[in-house]
């Protein structure tokens, strides 16, 4: 299992990979969408945690064009912004597994991890 | 409640109070005023005038008629007596000259004349003849008075001087009224002689049984000393003298209105009646004339007064109904203009919450992360494993985060939904993100709150928001009715497949009766000066109806209050 985590809060994606890692689980990370999409053509990971809002490239649109090249990946939507009500319209969207709104608890983003995995194994 | 209480429109209180508290409203009770002012003026001065002109048009040309119907039934009347005069002067005049003095002198012939002039003419009850000296020579008749000497009386000189008498009626020797005719035959000698007859009156009475005077009219002949010729029916018998003075000589026929004995008016038709002492005179009650015209009167002040209540009527429904009209319009500009006012407000503050939540966020989640990573150093690596301390400092920075996040959240949730923006909800979790606002005020309070629900409560469509608003409204209302230490019971139950309801009990002060009925009214409030805008509970009323759903007060003085709020399980526009 290997994740990859997108954020421009670099501190707070740097901190989320290394308490990940501490439990095992695999996880690189990144802090813009282009070295996102650099990133996975040279690596293959199984899902990715990304913020909606970034610079550049948003986190939708980076889902979009993940989910083109690498249709198995899965995602989890991570926000500051507002919160699951909002998108509680998107939760069929091909690929999205689940929305979570910051702070979020490292058990509950393992917790989603697995499922979304465990549905896709 | 007083009928007139009931009949008073709702704009005249809120008018008034409109000019304290809502200055750019319109004054109700004084646009009514001038309404009703206006068009009553309007509609009563020309309908008032014209009765007014109406009223002496008729009235004089009533009088007119009468006048002239009077004066008409004299002029009439008299040509009728001078004709009866005239008809047996000229009777006489023609025996007198068809007959010599000699034939005359045979009392057989003057019988036969006498005779002949009863039964063709009639009236007439003896025939003298008298000579150029004054003396009777014959006479036929029921009183035999041959050779009476006539030459100092008065109307033998008058025969002599002027060729005719006609004389007043008198008693004379036979103690009956009577009057007497003459004519002169003048000889080719100089000399003359006089035939005279004397007229029983009751045929001259005739003339005036007959006469349409009406009522206490009366109709007779006086002469010049207002003594009675004929008898009268009110102004008393044959020569006695009438109460009323001898009207002035006038060659025509004069109708004159003056005070009756009885100090009644009267109309006073007179004619002098020529070459006899003879005045002709109709006397008619003027009250019994105008009787028709009282009618017409009656009717014309009857309907004059049904017109103008009629008009009044109407016109006080209609205006007070587009007053009130107006009043509603105006009301319901004022709310809508309130709401949108509020939902600004409401818009503004959350535009303000959620910049802030959103920047808080961000940080937060960094802290949360680092605190995380530091926990879970402490919680990997065995040398701290131990050190209970700073895993507990660890722990309580992760909790007060997630509190900052809860607000964080909540100030989210309760900003974003200004909008119609329906969502499935299960009223009691918003009812408890809402008391989550008021925790606070009712630690402090001390004041219970239980909230009950059904278990079979379903999650309902509604606007997230508005519900929020209306709660938060509800509960806001009921902490401040409720004392320290006061309980609030917050019920949700479902009512049936369609409806859900929410009810809101406070052991409060309650409301009284007559504010119970205005309390859902815009402006209506009773801590007005604690800043009461009195719009909480007339907007929560509309955020309802607006979710199709409604809402009722029940209050008891010193007992508490309690809101329904009953909700539809779908929203449907």
């Amino acid at each position: 299992m290997k994740i990859l985590l997108v954020d421009d809060e670099t501190e707070l994606v740097s901190t989320l990979a290394e308490r990940l890692e501490i439990r095992g689980i695999e996880a690189e990370w990144v802090s813009n969408g282009e070295d996102a999409l650099k990133k996975t053509e040279t690596q293959s990971y199984d899902l990715a945690v990304l913020d909606v809002k970034m610079p550049k490239i948003g986190g939708f649109k980076l889902k979009k064009i993940l989910h083109e090249k690498y249709p198995d990946m899965k995602f989890i939507f991570l926000t500051g912004h507002g919160s699951e009500d909002d998108f509680k319209a998107g939760t069929v969207e091909a690929g999205v597994a689940y929305y979570l709104v910051k702070p979020v608890k490292i058990e509950a983003l393992i917790e989603k991890i697995h499922a979304a995995l465990g549905e896709h194994e | 409640m007083s009928l007139q209480e009931r009949l008073k429109p709702k704009f005249w209180e809120e008018g008034n109070l409109a000019e304290t508290r809502h200055r750019h409203m319109f004054n109700f009770p004084r646009i009514w005023k001038k309404t009703v002012l206006i068009t009553a003026g309007v509609a009563l001065i020309p309908l008032i005038l014209l009765a007014i002109v109406d009223y002496q048009v008729t009235q004089s040309s009533v009088e007119s008629e009468n006048l002239l119907r009077t004066s008409r039934l004299v002029s009439n009347t008299r040509r009728r007596v001078s004709f009866f005069l005239f008809e047996r002067r000229s009777a006489l005049d023609f025996i007198i000259h068809d007959n010599s003095f000699e034939s005359l002198m045979d009392s057989k012939r003057l019988a036969a004349i006498l005779e002949h002039l009863k039964k063709t003419i009639g009236g007439f009850s003896d025939l003298g003849v008298i000579d150029a000296k004054g003396i009777q020579r014959t006479y036929v008749g029921p009183y035999p008075s041959k050779d009476i000497d006539y030459s100092k009386q008065e109307w033998f000189r008058e025969v002599r001087d002027w060729g005719m008498y006609v004389s007043d009626v008198f008693m004379g020797y036979r103690n009956f009224p009577h009057l007497v005719i003459a004519v002169k035959h003048d000889l080719a000698d100089g000399s003359f002689y006089v035939l005279r007859a004397s007229l029983s009156i009751e045929q001259f009475n005739d003339l005036f049984s007959q006469l349409e005077v009406g009522g206490k009219g009366d109709a007779f002949i006086i002469n010049g000393e207002g003594i009675l010729q004929t008898p009268s029916l009110y102004n008393g018998n044959v020569l006695e003298k009438i109460h009323i003075p001898v009207p002035m000589y006038s060659e025509r026929t004069q109708v004159l209105e003056t005070l009756g004995t009885d100090d009644e008016p009267i109309l006073v038709g007179y004619a002098y009646i020529q070459e006899t002492p003879f005045i002709l005179m109709v006397i008619k009650q003027k009250n019994e004339l105008m009787g028709s015209w009282y009618d017409t009167r009656m009717k014309l002040v009857g309907f004059l007064i049904a017109s103008i209540t009629t008009i009044i009527v109407v016109i006080l429904c209609v205006v007070t109904y587009l007053v009130s009209s107006l009043y509603m319009a105006d009301q319901k500009r004022m709310i809508a203009l309130h709401h949108a006012e509020h939902s600004d407000k409401m818009a503004s503050v959350g535009r303000l919450a959620a910049g802030v939540a959103h920047e808080i966020n961000n940080p937060l989640a960094i802290i949360n992360e680092k605190a995380g990573l530091i926990k879970d150093i402490f919680t990997f690596k065995k040398e701290y494993k131990e050190d209970q301390k700073l895993r507990e400092t660890v722990e309580s920075i992760i909790s007060s985060v997630e509190r900052c996040g809860t607000i964080t959240k909540r100030l989210l949730n309760f900003a974003r939904h200004v909008d119609m923006n329906i969502q499935l909800l299960r009223p009691h979790e918003v009812i408890r993100e809402v008391l989550g606002f008021l925790n606070k005020e009712a630690n402090y309070r001390s004041i219970q709150v239980a909230l009950d629900v059904d278990e079979d409560i379903p999650p309902f469509e509604s606007d997230k928001g508005k519900l929020q608003q209306i709660f938060l409204n509800l509960l806001t209302n009921a902490f401040s009715a409720l004392d320290d230490g006061g309980l609030l019971n917050i019920a949700v139950k479902r009512k049936n497949t369609h409806f859900v309801c929410a009810t809101f009990a406070d052991d409060g002060c309650g409301i009284p009766r007559a504010d119970l009925e205005r309390i859902f009214e815009p402006f209506f409030t009773t801590r007005a000066k604690e800043g009461g805008t009195g719009l909480g509970l007339s907007i929560t009323y509309g955020l309802v109806q607006e979710l199709g759903g409604k809402i009722e007060v029940q209050s008891e003085i010193g007992k508490g209050t309690t809101f329904t709020v009953t909700l539809p399980l779908r929203y449907s526009d």
